[in-house]
């Protein structure tokens, strides 16, 4: 008995969200197959792979690869350039470290005026990421959204805790994208965007954050999130799960024992960067195995490598 | 196809005799009916009825064993609808044609990554060894023993069966896979992998002839077979090893019921971060054996981790060892904070403290793997069995501070812990772990 394909399409589709402005402009979303199951349907729109910058001049001595990449870069419009030139960058993420009122506590509107000389210093689409803090991220983005207002900015994220404030000044106001973050779990990542779209915010805004971890600490939560929420988007047509989902590898990964523990506390570990690297490209491989529709990375060399990955699974 | 508790009940001898430890024959047809049960419990089946019930019984995918280790045996294609059964194992990449040096320094290197976490042992499981008609049989043969000595199981990959026959005389006791059967040379390699009762690894260049090879192989009666994915491109290798899981186990194909091993070694030769992202897209999808060409702290540390996770059972909460826990160099003068023993609670608190810096003696107590909430409310984590932990484990004769930092979700502990444990000055720690950071640092 010969074997016959079965290609598996559903009639249901993920969402199309458009991030950026002109001729770099991603579209996110639009897959009816299992996610990378480019061999059942053509791939619409790949999954998409953005660079992670942050507002700070952090301290990159433990990584020599990642140091020379932003080298000369101070500012961060600087590194912004940089990191768009990476191979692979499809967006860049500009992370508020800066503003977490824990550190150096950057006011809203000195965000803004970062944000402002990113969005022009690039052509790719940018996405801008906060501090952790519900307050203070309500009131960055509100100042980021009208900065970067007409460059279609994407916003992550907004949580149970303030998605009024935030969607209604991103996605309302300024007709920006705005991302729902919800803790790995498909109902409170559900009922996230039952709200946010009852407040008038239109599906196609909205871009899911379903929770993330590194590899190693309690993925699996993430991967079977990832799972059900598509098995609810395609098989039960299910349209409030089916925004495209963005899972910010980087933050997670550069913060676990792998990625942080110097090579000399750690001889037998060997390098730091290559540990760091690896972090986030297994995790972010599982996650795009599982259904992210984009990943958000930090050094040059995964982006390149997750990149050529998903182009040689089309 | 799956027969119900009644079909079954019918070809049982309806005696209830209890031979097979249940009280009816009805309950031993029902549990042999949910997979609990192996139809050969029962003592007094005819032989008739038994083999209608064991080809109809028989599980979708088939489980396998590589010395040690079992693959296969999936029910599932996703583990939130049940569990993933058998944990994929890891191969390091050599070929005979390497020399000698290379190859020592490739086993020296996987010989280095070896050490436990949350109870497993991480290491490489595996050796693929190929050998092609210009290394010759001897030269296989040293290589195969280099790689069996290392106490790892090899997979010998060979497509010709008068080579693989002169390897297997001089190293069959070494080798446990016998990988490289295809439409060709079926018939002898079949016989070689039966005469040295090896697994037959089958050649999947293409899904049809690798479908005909294993009916072919069913038909001559083996049935310890695995698929060895041999796609040329990334694309072929993904959708070939998901299109042969899922015509096993939701196309009920049982010709494709077998566990698979790939090569990304050979998918992505010395690009060894594109090896880790696509040996975690197959340890996520359906990769059985998965071969890569090092395996260094950098690829082990996530790859371990994410196949240990990918593979607990959803409906066991995965435990780490209650006790003390001394982390960023703590000694009997560092603080003590205490929380349960949930493997995720454990890995972010731990994570936490030693992003702080500060030395801590992390206190697991246990609370039955459920996080501190599902603990406290469960009755697992309470001042009593807090108190209890510290007497059975003599946590004051072997620590002297006397400051205990409590989960800022229980602080209703507070009052009763410190009735309970007097000499402890009981400090309310954070409700998030997050916050652990900035607490340790300011406390200090």
């Amino acid at each position: 008995m010969p074997f016959v394909s079965k290609p598996r399409k559903f009639n249901a589709s993920i969402n199309e969200t458009v991030l950026g402005v002109g001729d770099k402009a991603v579209t996110l979303g639009g897959l009816n197959t299992l996610p990378l199951h480019f061999f059942d349907a053509p791939a619409k729109n790949p999954p998409a792979v953005g660079i992670e910058i942050t507002d700070v001049d952090a301290d990159l001595s433990a990584f020599p690869e990642l140091a020379a990449f932003y080298e000369g870069a101070k500012t961060p419009a600087e590194r912004a350039k940089k990191a768009a030139a990476a191979e692979g960058a499809q967006f860049v993420c500009l992370r508020f470290e800066g503003a977490d009122p824990g550190g150096l506590n950057r006011s809203a509107a000195e965000c803004a005026a970062i944000a402002k000389e990113v969005a022009e210093a690039i052509d790719l689409p940018l996405v801008i990421s906060g501090c952790k803090n519900v307050e203070k991220d309500a009131e960055i983005f509100a100042a980021c959204a009208e900065a970067t207002s007409g460059k279609n900015v994407l916003f992550l994220s907004a949580r149970e805790e303030n998605y009024k404030t935030v969607g209604a000044s991103t996605a309302l106001a300024y007709g920006q994208k705005v991302g729902a973050e919800s803790a790995v779990d498909i109902n409170l990542a559900k009922q996230l965007n039952v709200v946010m779209t009852q407040l008038g915010i239109a599906p196609g805004s909205i871009v899911m954050n379903v929770g993330s971890a590194a590899a190693g600490y309690g993925f699996e939560y993430v991967a079977s999130t990832l799972d059900r929420v598509k098995a609810a988007a395609l098989e039960q047509n299910d349209n409030m799960l089916q925004m495209p989902i963005m899972t910010p590898v980087s933050a997670e990964t550069w913060g676990v024992k792998e990625s942080i523990m110097p090579e000399q506390d750690m001889p037998e570990w060997g390098s730091q960067e290559e540990r760091a690297v690896a972090m986030e490209t297994v995790t972010a491989s599982a996650c795009l195995a599982s259904g992210s529709d984009a990943v958000i990375l930090r050094h040059p060399k995964s982006v390149k490598t997750i990149a050529a990955m998903i182009a040689a699974l089309l | 196809m799956a027969l119900k508790g009644l079909d079954i009940f019918k070809l049982t001898p309806k005696k209830n005799c209890k031979d097979c430890g249940c009280p009816t024959c009805m309950a031993f047809s029902m549990k042999v009916a949910q997979g609990a049960l192996s139809i050969d419990k029962c003592p007094h089946m005819s032989p008739e009825a038994l083999a209608t019930l064991a080809a109809a019984t028989e599980p979708p995918m088939k489980t396998i064993s590589i010395g040690e280790h079992k693959l296969g045996g999936e029910t599932v294609m996703l583990r939130h609808e049940k569990t993933f059964v058998n944990k994929n194992l890891f191969a390091l990449d050599l070929c005979a044609g390497m020399d000698d040096a290379a190859i020592d320094a490739k086993l020296a290197e996987a010989d280095k990554v070896d050490y436990e976490r949350i109870g497993e042992r991480m290491r490489v499981e595996c050796v693929y060894v190929s050998v092609k008609p210009e290394h010759g049989a001897e030269r296989g043969a040293a290589v195969v023993k280099k790689a069996a000595a290392t106490g790892r199981d090899v997979i010998l990959h060979c497509c010709d069966a008068a080579l693989a026959g002169d390897i297997l005389k001089a190293a069959a006791a070494d080798v446990k896979v016998l990988a490289g059967a295809n439409a060709d040379n079926w018939e002898a390699m079949n016989a070689l992998a039966t005469e040295h009762n090896l697994v037959l690894g089958v050649c999947c260049k293409d899904l049809s002839a690798a479908h005909d090879t294993i009916e072919k192989l069913e038909a001559a009666g083996n049935k310890n077979l695995i698929i060895n994915i041999c796609a040329e491109s990334i694309k072929d290798a993904f959708s070939f090893t998901v299109q042969i899981r899922r015509a096993a186990l939701k196309d009920g194909d049982r010709t494709f019921g077998y566990p698979t091993i790939v090569n990304v070694a050979r998918l992505a030769p010395e690009d060894y971060t594109m090896q880790a992202a696509l040996a975690s897209l197959f340890t996520v999808r359906y990769g059985s054996v998965i071969v890569l060409g090092r395996m260094t702290y950098a690829e082990a540390l996530p790859l371990f981790g994410l196949r240990q996770n990918i593979f607990t059972d959803p409906q066991k909460p995965m435990k780490v060892e209650p006790g003390i826990y001394p982390l960023n160099g703590a000694d009997e003068n560092s603080v003590v904070a205490v929380t349960v023993d949930f493997a995720l609670t454990y890995f972010i608190v731990s994570g936490e403290i030693e992003r702080s810096g500060v030395p801590t003696n992390l206190i697991i107590t246990d609370a039955g793997g459920y996080s501190v909430l599902t603990a406290w409310a469960a009755g697992k984590f309470s001042a009593g069995s807090i108190a209890k932990f510290f007497e059975e484990n003599d946590i004051a004769s072997k620590i002297k501070s006397r400051t205990l930092i409590l989960p800022g979700k229980v602080a209703v502990l507070k009052g009763e812990l410190e009735n309970k444990l007097p000499d402890w000055k009981i400090v309310v720690g954070p409700n998030e772990a997050i916050q652990l950071v900035r607490f340790l640092k300011d406390y200090k």
